[in-house]
């Protein structure tokens, strides 16, 4: 009976090894998977039961910590700025998961990324409790509060950027709202600060800086006389056709300069002046001469139609396609079909003050664990060029003309060149909204701006960029070169 | 130790003198104890920060048990294999570790419990080893067996006694203690099955026709086969239990091919294993929530079925997926989110907790424990031996599987529990007692022959083999 016996051995050998490859397959090979499941609470429990990495300005401020709690979560997670620094973070919600910064970078707050492997076993030999990763922004405190404060309490969005790096040194949306309230262990509570938020006027939760887009109005005519001056047919000094009213192709309704009137004299104007003073029917005609494919190409150039992620999600923006010759016309103005992100205009104007190379926005200076050491310290990447390096040259001194002479003069700071463009975006019924994007230096950019005040803010339809929110550039751009002073050239 | 007097069998190579081993089961015990005293210790240190105060007790509980067995195998069974108290003392102790992790986080007293049941378990063996001086007297039992096999497993149906816990009627309850006679009534009905093959197999070797090359049975020695069958299925149909129908009906056939060394009943008892399962596929729809939830577990609908879904068995796989290779170290992880992680589910908490590294581990614990009972059984010279240490290694191999496949989605789940790491008194008590039956086979497979080697004499050709091609010497 040994035979049998021996085959039975072999026969159990092989019911073993089955059961270990269905262990290896279900700890090992499929285990990630698992792990995501979201019906698998452990992942979550695991993770708020680590402490989570904090999130700190580019200043050391911390925006972001986990606090040791007794309850069953560990942690508490808590902005103490909340409200500030809630389009940058996002919330950790136990209820609804992560937004904002806390999502993109969830991996390494978390600790569960892999670069923090050694780390781990580390801490297993150690008894250490394990912990997440440090993410360090590339917010600057002092530029963050300029935004909040010229806002106001304005519905809005301001965006600043390091024109040459791309880093990000504001990133505010208003009305802001405040992160605690969604992080409360108790579930009650953070459904109730939800639903309260996601019916809020203004609609708080979603980052007019990223998420939202609007018509950018003149700000746009950056991008048409970007296309102009590259066609090569255009430079700053070219004439053409301003009258006050354009019969447009196939409608009945004209299109209007704000004030009324013809640019310039014997209704022409040069490139350079229709931009002083963002003048609407010389855009239009250079947009419908131009064509769409150019006009689009150049917007792309730009960034537009990529949606990005910074490492928080920044929503495409928009130039349309199929246009007849009217539609061509609004568009060429940032009006009609054109949207942009907040995001997306002060990358225009970075794009310009970086001598024609847009830099990819990027809100995460380092990431280090708790010993310090760095694990992440993303490079600056391009997006890439949208003009030449002359283009640029030209289309900065416009701009410095816009805010000298223009339509832009509220931006001007005492002993600093400013590059700006103002946009009045009509928008149906209601009131317009105010933009303004610029950049200063003039001949050594620190800093791109993009300013967004949605229906005017308080000044409603007597709104312009101009008068609102070329103001807030001003005071934005003026923090953001004081916080520079010296860091960069 | 050694009994160097005697002189080897003059038919069987032996390079070196045979040796008893019972220091290497003593060091190895100890070991068992430390690893076992480290793990519980270890929930203390995750939980509280600190050593807990009870570990010294546990420890020294754990390890006076053990000890007496040691001594009585020294004194009654002193060549018995030394693995065997070894890895079933370590599986003990791991398994009351992780029951008291369980305890820590549900704040739960099944550790107490399962610490009495090892005692009892413990000592059941031990007693046997003293009380039963030769395995072969249990073939004088065949029939008793019989009878008493088949009471056991009709004895939950017994109005008054059985009681039905969650659906299977497996449990009987007497005053303020529950059993499961099932697992009593496997060892009953291996020795039932040993000792009436034995005396059937050369009948139930004879040939019949011939079909598709394949050498078939008599029809008319179908009888205990069919018999086999239809007690499964009754235990199936009456008290629903999976496991256990299939359990016995596969542990009935491995033992008839054993005896016979005919495929051909392996053949006939896989069809009718695939007959009973369609059969009970399609007439019970419990069985059919089992197959739909090992199929299908995470389909949303499934999922959230209760009962009969498969909320337990993805929890159970979450679980070993966050253990991923090292796992999260005793006491760190959330094994109780899954429903009974003591018993049916304490692999997921193992997984979890010990990583795949440790569920590794414990399988090849398993695996040594069988491969060491079925190495007894090919060693052992009487062919009730050979059949009784096969069948119950077998049978533990057989209740691994389907367990642990069920817990890793290999196959459909099943109520058993995993023997020794399991909490469960039935289950602990039977498993020891075979422990102590492995010993005692083993004891005499290995004590080397007397100078007239009666009982060695009238050796099988293929045993004499078997002595020649040993890779591992006792």
């Amino acid at each position: 009976m040994n035979a049998p016996l021996r085959r039975l051995a072999v026969v159990v050998t092989a019911m073993f090894t089955a059961l270990m490859l269905a262990g290896t397959w279900v700890q090992f090979v499929d285990a990630g998977r698992l792990r995501d499941d979201p019906r698998n609470t452990r992942t979550l429990y695991e993770e708020l039961g680590r402490q989570r990495g904090a999130i700190t300005t580019a200043d050391g401020t911390v925006i972001a910590q986990s606090d040791p709690v007794d309850d069953q979560y560990r942690f508490q997670r808590v902005y103490p700025d909340g409200p500030l620094y809630a389009a940058v973070t996002g919330t950790y919600s136990v209820t609804s998961g992560p937004t904002g910064l806390e999502a993109a970078e969830d991996e390494y707050l978390s600790g569960s990324s892999d670069r923090l492997f050694f780390r781990k076993v580390s801490d297993l030999v150690t008894g250490q409790e394990p912990g997440g990763a440090v993410v360090e922004t590339t917010i600057r405190d002092a530029v963050q509060q300029a935004a909040q404060e010229g806002l106001d309490g304005q519905r809005g969005a301001v965006v600043a950027l390091d024109p040459t790096t791309g880093d990000v040194l504001a990133m505010y949306s208003s009305p802001d709202w405040d992160p605690n309230l969604l992080a409360s262990h108790t579930r009650s509570e953070a459904a109730a600060a939800a639903a309260e938020l996601e019916g809020a006027e203004g609609d708080p939760l979603v980052s007019k800086a990223t998420s939202q887009r609007y018509p950018p109005g003149s700000t746009f005519k950056l991008v048409t006389a970007a296309a102009a001056l590259e066609s090569g047919d255009y430079t700053p000094e070219s004439l053409i056709d301003s009258p006050a009213v354009l019969d447009l192709p196939q409608t009945t309704a004209g299109l209007r300069n704000d004030d009324g009137q013809a640019c310039g004299s014997n209704g022409q104007t040069t490139l350079a002046d229709a931009l002083r003073v963002s003048c609407n029917t010389a855009f239009a005609n250079l947009g419908m001469a131009l064509g769409q494919d150019e006009l689009g190409a150049q917007a792309e150039a730009f960034g537009f139609g990529e949606a990005l992620d910074v490492p928080v999600r920044v929503a495409r923006s928009q130039f349309p396609t199929g246009l007849d010759q009217a539609a061509l016309a609004r568009s060429a103005i940032g009006q009609g079909d054109v949207t942009a992100t907040p995001m997306q205009m002060a990358m225009v104007a970075a794009g310009i003050a970086n001598g024609g190379v847009v830099m990819q926005p990027n809100l995460v200076s380092t990431v280090r664990g708790r010993d310090l050491q760095v694990l992440e310290a993303p490079r600056p990447t391009e997006v890439g060029r949208a003009v030449s390096r002359q283009t640029a040259a030209a289309l900065t001194a416009m701009m410095e003309g816009v805010v000298e002479s223009g339509t832009g003069r509220a931006a001007q700071i005492d002993g600093v060149a400013v590059a700006g463009k103002t946009g009045t975006a009509q928008n149906g019924q209601s009131a317009p909204h105010a933009w303004f994007t610029a950049f200063a230096p003039a001949d050594a950019p620190r800093v791109a701006v993009a300013v967004f005040v949605e229906n005017g803010g308080r000044a409603g339809d007597e709104a312009s960029g101009g008068r609102v929110a070329a103001p807030i550039a001003k005071s934005v751009m003026q923090a953001a070169l004081a916080a520079t002073e010296g860091s960069a050239g | 130790m050694s009994g160097s007097a005697a002189a080897p069998p003059a038919h069987v190579e032996v390079p070196r003198p045979p040796r008893s081993r019972r220091w290497l089961e003593l060091g190895l015990s100890a070991v068992a104890v430390g690893v076992a005293m480290m793990a519980y210790g270890l929930v203390g240190v995750a939980t509280d920060g600190s050593w807990p105060a009870g570990i010294l007790g546990y420890g020294a509980g754990l390890g006076a048990l053990v000890l007496v067995l040691h001594v009585a195998a020294r004194w009654r069974a002193p060549w018995a294999d030394p693995l065997l108290v070894p890895v079933a003392t370590l599986l003990n102790g791991l398994g009351l570790a992780l029951i008291h992790r369980l305890d820590v986080a549900r704040d739960g007293s099944f550790a107490e419990r399962q610490l009495v049941w090892s005692a009892i378990g413990i000592l059941a063996a031990t007693a046997i080893v003293v009380v039963l001086r030769d395995h072969r007297v249990l073939r004088r039992y065949t029939f008793t067996a019989m009878v008493v096999g088949l009471v056991l497993l009709v004895l939950p149906l017994v109005p008054f006694l059985g009681v039905n816990i969650n659906g299977a009627q497996i449990w009987i309850r007497v005053g303020p203690v529950g059993f499961q006679p099932g697992e009593l009534a496997k060892i009953v009905l291996t020795v039932f099955f040993a000792g009436y093959l034995v005396t059937a197999r050369d009948t139930l070797s004879l040939v019949g026709p011939k079909v598709l090359g394949l050498q078939l049975p008599r029809p008319r020695d179908l009888g205990p086969l069919v018999v086999a069958w239809l007690a499964s299925l009754g235990v199936l149909v009456l008290e629903r239990d999976l496991g256990t129908s299939l359990l016995f009906f596969g542990l009935f056939v491995a033992m008839l091919y054993v005896a016979t060394q005919r495929v051909s009943w392996i053949a006939i008892g896989l069809s009718l294993f695939v007959g009973g399962a369609v059969l009970a596929w399609s007439m019970f729809s419990h069985v059919q929530a089992r197959v739909t939830a090992w199929l299908d577990p995470f389909d949303a609908e499934v999922y959230a079925q209760s009962p009969g879904g498969s909320f337990q068995l993805v929890q159970g796989l979450f679980g070993f997926a966050n253990g991923g290779l090292l796992g999260t170290g005793i006491g760190q992880g959330r094994p109780q989110t899954v429903p009974y992680a003591e018993s049916d589910f304490i692999l997921a908490t193992l997984g979890e907790e010990m990583g795949l590294t440790g569920l590794l581990a414990v399988l090849l614990l398993y695996l040594v424990l069988v491969e060491r009972g079925l190495r007894t059984g090919t060693a052992v010279r009487d062919g009730f031996g050979k059949l009784l240490a096969g069948g119950l290694a077998f049978a533990i191999a057989l209740q691994c599987f389907v367990v642990a496949g069920g817990v890793l989605r290999v196959i459909p789940l099943t109520g058993l529990t995993m023997p020794f790491l399991a909490y469960g008194g039935s289950s602990l008590v039977a498993n020891w007692m075979i422990v102590a039956l492995l010993l005692r086979i083993s004891d005499a497979a290995r004590r080397p022959s007397p100078e007239t080697p009666a009982e060695a004499s009238p050796v099988l050709p293929s045993e004499q083999d078997a002595s020649a091609t040993q890779v591992v010497r006792l």
